[in-house]
């Protein structure tokens, strides 16, 4: 099956329903193993058990700006290749992508409180991730503003590239300037820095949580096809009743 | 597992964590739930697609 034979939502509706529940069978699977992992992890030298906190946080502060990425991917679809599915799965995506940078957030300040003696500073990493969560929030009121999907497509797409710009931001924030959030320990040049205790339970609770992205994504997207579906359906009843 | 004196932080955290999740799932399971349920209205109601097929099948 090609990327063209999804166009059809037919097609769509038809392999999501195929591979959702082998998809939240693996989801469920990796997040325990995961969870066991880090529950057996042992303290940091240094931060104690609050190291534990990392294990949830670090992978929904990644997911919060892979989920953005992937909506500038179907922004290109919507706005270059019109991709009937482009714009659905944009739509799909930002309450998921905003629920992942709200627990990014909160986990973050939540061991920052006992790490660095604060919930919250303004620095440059904290605040470019809370953009990025307003930004989440502009593009669902976006979406909910306008009645129309296929016009609220465009202005949606171009405000998910414009956004994309605070994804290097987000990134490089702990490098470009003095910030009292950590530079990058695993995806940094010179491989990661964690100790093979830390790194496994961390990957394995990155992958459970990227696979329960694709999971949700995927159901929320089949929601929204139903959802045009009901609408076109609904706008065919009422022609039929006004002639 | 001892979670030492920060037990409330860490504990809250993987509490909200699951919270949001099951949120999440809860919120899209109900909405398609609520979809499939309209397309039986329309359905109901005699209206049939452009392709012909009804208003629940995929």
């Amino acid at each position: 099956m090609t990327l063209i034979d999804l166009a059809n939502p037919t097609k769509f509706l038809s392999l999501t329903a195929r591979l959702l529940p082998p998809l939240a069978g693996a989801t469920a699977i990796l997040l325990l193993i995961g969870l066991a992992q880090a529950a057996m992890a042992p303290d940091d030298y240094q931060q104690g058990a609050t190291v534990k906190i990392m294990f949830i946080h670090v992978p929904n502060a990644w997911l919060s700006m892979f989920v953005w990425g992937v909506m500038s991917v179907a922004a290109l679809g919507t706005l270059v290749w019109r991709h009937p599915l482009a714009d659905v799965a944009q739509k799909a995506a930002a309450p998921i992508g905003a629920a992942f940078t709200f627990l990014a957030l909160v986990t973050g300040s939540l061991w920052g409180r006992p790490m660095w003696g604060t919930y919250w500073e303004w620095d440059a990493r904290l605040t470019s991730v809370l953009i990025l969560f307003l930004m989440y929030l502009g593009l669902i009121a976006l979406w909910r503003a306008v009645e129309d999907p296929s016009r609220a497509a465009r202005a949606a797409a171009i405000l998910t590239l414009v956004g994309a710009i605070n994804l290097p931001i987000i990134k490089f924030s702990v490098d470009w300037w003095n910030t009292l959030h950590q530079p990058a320990s695993v995806m940094r040049m010179g491989g990661p820095s964690l100790d093979k205790a830390f790194l496994i339970p961390l990957l394995v609770m990155a992958v459970g949580f990227s696979l329960l992205f694709v999971t949700l994504h995927l159901a929320a997207m089949r929601n929204e096809i139903l959802r045009r579906r009901v609408r076109s359906l609904q706008m065919m009843q009422a022609s039929k009743q006004a002639a | 597992m001892a979670l030492g004196p920060y037990a409330a932080f860490i504990v809250t955290s993987y509490a909200l964590v699951t919270a949001v999740v099951l949120i999440l799932i809860v919120w899209i399971a109900v909405d398609y739930r609520r979809q499939q349920a309209r397309l039986r209205e329309l359905e109901a109601s005699g209206v049939t697609r452009r392709s012909g097929r009804t208003a629940t099948d995929i």
